[in-house]
């Protein structure tokens, strides 16, 4: 071993990207950061963003923060996106498109792990972090450090995914990374590396939010709020964060014996003494398949605050809407091998994995029929949340029943790794998933702010992203059934795709426009903030967190409420249940910039291993050990709050607002 | 959202509750490593049949070294539940000395561990042979850092209770220290029944 190893590790010039597009996007990503950085740094606001929001233990904060790193992270699986799809309208017969076949993998393999673990993850994170502890009638989460932390770790992977931009290439073996594609042998550079511990990193944040929200729904509900009172949002997020205790650690374990394997030798996933690759689509899937209900459960309770509210009912079923959601949470440990029924484990191992999944629609057909019901003779206002439910509802369905389709081993033989696949997944979670969180969104926008989201700007976006949708999907639902299998990137002419991938292609680019709408929506909601601003209760809510001023203050709660029903603060507006006012001392967490120390060192962790740079690995190792110990050991972490002085202050706040 | 309130002076408001919470979330956090070492265990018991070299290394296993092994971990599980009652009764002294014990035997059970691992390397048995091995290393190795960062933590709690006492955050950590330290036994049962009289007999 030279000294250059020794301390680049396989670090080289040669690792620069290598074509115009690739440089296209270091370049962009470089521009990118220097452009933020020039910004705060011309405004002179470095210290006002470490002061108030690096370092702040306020989960409202935390939340806002993960919304816009989800929300560049968008863009970014976005290009991806727009480049696939030009790619496949292009490379047909004679021309061969504008990516080489390599370049192609690597981009459907970042779209695929960008979209998932860093805009759907922390776009969920982000609403939980906004609205649960506000929703039970808490001031924090259960471990405000450790929320900090896994918003810092999920910012330290996203980092590092971009960083594969710059230096080295990224995994061209799939989002999933199956062996033995993803092994040494077959991946011999450090793109699948980046692939592992950009996933590892931005997982344990995962896990560790998982804990959080788990013990902060059961141990921090205000007083009088039962189960049976706890509002739908809150319980689907406790359904999801069950799924993450359970399903990461198989994550965390799956992807360390994949680097094991590439980097110590080990023989876990390899095709030769004794490796046994099928041994890891079980494992990886074991987590992949409650990951996909991690994200949709917390949708379905976003589409279970904003459907009563804009139908102006209750909701329909609330108990039936519970036990689905556990119903939800037990099936989808069970039905895992539906991802690969091909794999041949015979006749009654698919019957069984097949019923199963057949059977998981039956608890999501309740809620879309409560929905529904919720709906019928309600006086329903289409403003934009209610849109993208509209949206959802329909498409949703469509996907679910494609789904069904192929939770049929014999259907599934033939649809398997076809674009009909493809463009279920997709119906299920552009259309589930991210329509929900985008409703989400606008609904919590004003709690946190104290002001609307701009109507306009965001009525365009739906419109564009629904039709959007449908022109880029549903041609991908017939070329599956024509024989198309997915990561294509090129096609023989004679089969007559093109039109389909072109009107797919145009689908592509109206998403991409509706994406603009809501940047527009963006800018015009923060320009015109003064005009928009809203009371307590913007919606004519039904729960908790409408009770208090928009934004809500630092505290959440002045006093505690004590919660007498279900919708309790429907049932104060109109006189059915009232807040008796008792104001008391209570302790806060400090801010602290502890968390943002650790995950520096995790991201450094990370790159080292990447590129083995081992000496790098050791101290970044030892740093972020020190920098735990000082925190975990430091017992002056939090402040007093006097209710003497809240309740004088809380007199200016007029607290409750009527309507 | 800032807040502008006087931030001098702590004030300890329901530390009761408090304390549920920790616990609650550290029994969440002891599931997630449970689930962790099941995947492990899943793995190795996949890759242990002969086809993948197991049967190659059954007659190497030494069933008397891992039994004195186990009872080293049995034992400072023992000793730790002591330094906890000793806590409990407020004895710095006492806490700290079956603090100490605990880390000796925890010690001895690494340095067991690290001497048999290098024992299996010099005959050539290392992990990168073939997949049993893998599963083998990797296993009782993720085991073994556990240790090792229970063993960190201990030295960080003696440090601490011999500085500032048996003060009510290092009673906490304590407890926490505890369950995380009865929970490797517990691993360790297994491992011992699955990988080694399971491996053996």
């Amino acid at each position: 071993m030279n000294w250059q190893t020794l301390i680049f590790g396989n670090l080289s010039w040669s690792v620069l990207p290598e074509n115009a597009i690739a440089w296209f996007g270091a370049l962009t990503v470089i521009a990118g950061v220097l452009a933020v950085v020039g910004v705060v740094t011309y405004l002179g606001r470095w210290q006002w963003l470490w002061d108030e929001w690096f370092t702040s233990l306020d989960p409202k904060k935390i939340g806002v923060m993960y919304i816009v790193v989800a929300l560049v992270m968008l863009v970014r699986g976005g290009s991806d996106a727009l480049l696939m799809r030009a790619q496949q309208a292009t490379s047909v017969g004679d021309s061969y498109g504008i990516l080489t076949s390599t370049h192609f993998q690597e981009i459907f393999s970042a779209h695929g792990s960008i979209m998932i673990f860093f805009l759907a993850m922390g776009f969920m994170f982000g609403l939980i972090n906004l609205i649960v502890p506000l929703q039970i009638g808490s001031r924090d989460v259960a471990f405000p450090f450790l929320n900090s932390l896994s918003f810092w770790l999920f910012f330290a992977g996203a980092a590092l995914i971009n960083c594969s931009l710059i230096f080295g290439d990224f995994s061209t073996a799939g989002w999933l990374a199956y062996p033995p594609l993803s092994e040494l042998r077959y991946s011999p550079t450090s793109g699948v590396d980046y692939w592992i511990w950009s996933l590892q990193i931005g997982g344990l944040g995962s896990l560790l939010s998982g804990v959080n929200f788990f013990a902060t729904i059961v141990k921090m509900r205000t007083k009088g709020m039962n189960w049976m009172r706890l509002p739908m949002f809150s319980w689907t997020v406790l359904g999801s964060m069950t799924l993450v205790i359970f399903a990461f650690p198989i994550l965390t374990v799956t992807l360390a014996l994949l680097y094991l394997d590439r980097t110590a030798g080990m023989h876990f996933f390899t095709a030769e003494l004794g490796g046994n690759m099928m041994m890891y689509v079980n494992l990886i899937w074991a987590w992949g398949h409650p990951e996909v209900y991690i994200l949709i459960l917390p949708a379905f309770g976003v589409f279970s605050e904003v459907v009563p509210v804009f139908s102006g009912k209750k909701l329909a079923g609330y108990t039936s809407m519970v036990f689905s959601v556990w119903a939800i949470v037990v099936l989808s440990f069970i039905v895992w091998l539906h991802h690969f029924f091909t794999m041949g484990a015979g006749a009654d191992v698919n019957a069984f994995f097949g019923i199963m999944t057949a059977v998981i629609a039956v608890p999501t057909g309740v809620k879309i029929f409560n929905w529904l019901f919720t709906m019928y003779r309600g006086r329903i206002r289409f403003e934009s949340p209610m849109l993208w439910f509209m949206g959802f509802v329909v498409l949703f369905t469509l996907g679910g029943v494609a789904g069904v389709v192929m939770a049929e081993p014999p259907a599934d033989y033939q649809l398997h790794n076809s674009l009909f696949l493809v463009a279920h997944f997709h119906t299920m979670i552009v259309s589930g998933v991210l329509f929900g969180y985008f409703a989400g969104l606008t609904f919590w926008f004003p709690k946190i702010f104290g002001f609307k989201m701009n109507e306009k700007w965001g009525i365009r976006a739906f419109w564009f992203w629904l039709i959007g949708f449908i022109l880029a999907f549903g041609p991908l639902y017939l070329l599956g059934f024509e024989g198309a299998t997915r990561r294509l990137d090129h096609y023989s002419s004679s089969l007559g795709w093109q039109p389909l991938f072109i009107v797919a292609g145009i689908g592509a680019i109206s998403i991409a426009i509706g994406f603009s709408c809501q940047v527009a929506q963006l800018v015009a909601t923060f320009r015109d903030y003064k005009r928009n601003r809203v009371g307590n209760d913007p919606w004519d809510g039904r729960t908790l967190e409408w009770s208090v001023a928009s934004p809500a203050p630092s505290y959440n709660f002045a006093a505690l409420p004590i919660v007498h029903s279900r919708d309790e603060f429907w049932e104060e507006k109109h006189g059915a249940s009232t807040q008796e006012q008792k104001f008391e001392d209570f302790s806060m967490p400090k801010n602290t910039g502890a968390a943002v120390i650790v995950s520096s060192f995790v991201f450094l962790l990370g790159f080292g291993a990447v590129w083995h740079i081992w000496w790098l690995v050791i101290a970044a190792l030892l740093g972020a050990t020190i920098a735990v110990l000082v925190h975990v050991f430091n017992e002056d972490s939090e402040y007093a709050v006097s209710g003497a002085q809240l309740a004088h202050r809380e007199a200016g706040l007029q607290y409750p607002t009527s309507l | 959202m800032t807040d502008e309130f006087d931030r001098s002076g702590i004030l300890s408001v329901d530390e009761k509750s408090k304390d549920s919470t920790i616990v609650f979330g550290f029994w969440m956090y002891l599931m997630t490593d449970l689930v962790l070492f099941a995947s492990l265990f899943v793995v190795f018991v996949v890759l242990r049949g002969p086809e993948y070299g197991g049967a190659s290394i059954k007659n190497t296993f030494d069933l008397q070294y891992v039994f004195i092994e186990t009872i080293a971990l049995l034992v400072s599980s023992f000793t730790c539940g002591l330094a906890l009652l000793f806590a409990r009764e407020g004895n710095v002294r006492g806490t700290v000395s079956w603090l100490l014990a605990t880390f000796v035997l925890g010690a001895a059970f690494v340095a067991m561990e690290v001497s048999e691992f290098s024992r299996l390397l010099a005959q050539g048995l290392a992990p990168a042979r073939d997949g049993f091995l893998s599963g083998y290393f990797t296993l009782v190795g993720t085991h073994g850092a556990h240790v090792t960062v229970g063993l960190l933590w201990l030295l960080a709690m003696v440090v601490a209770i011999a500085g500032r006492g048996l003060s009510r955050g290092n009673m906490r950590k304590l407890a926490l220290f505890a369950m995380f330290w009865h929970f490797l036994d517990v691993i360790w049962i297994f491992i011992f029944t699955i990988v080694y009289l399971m491996g053996v007999l």
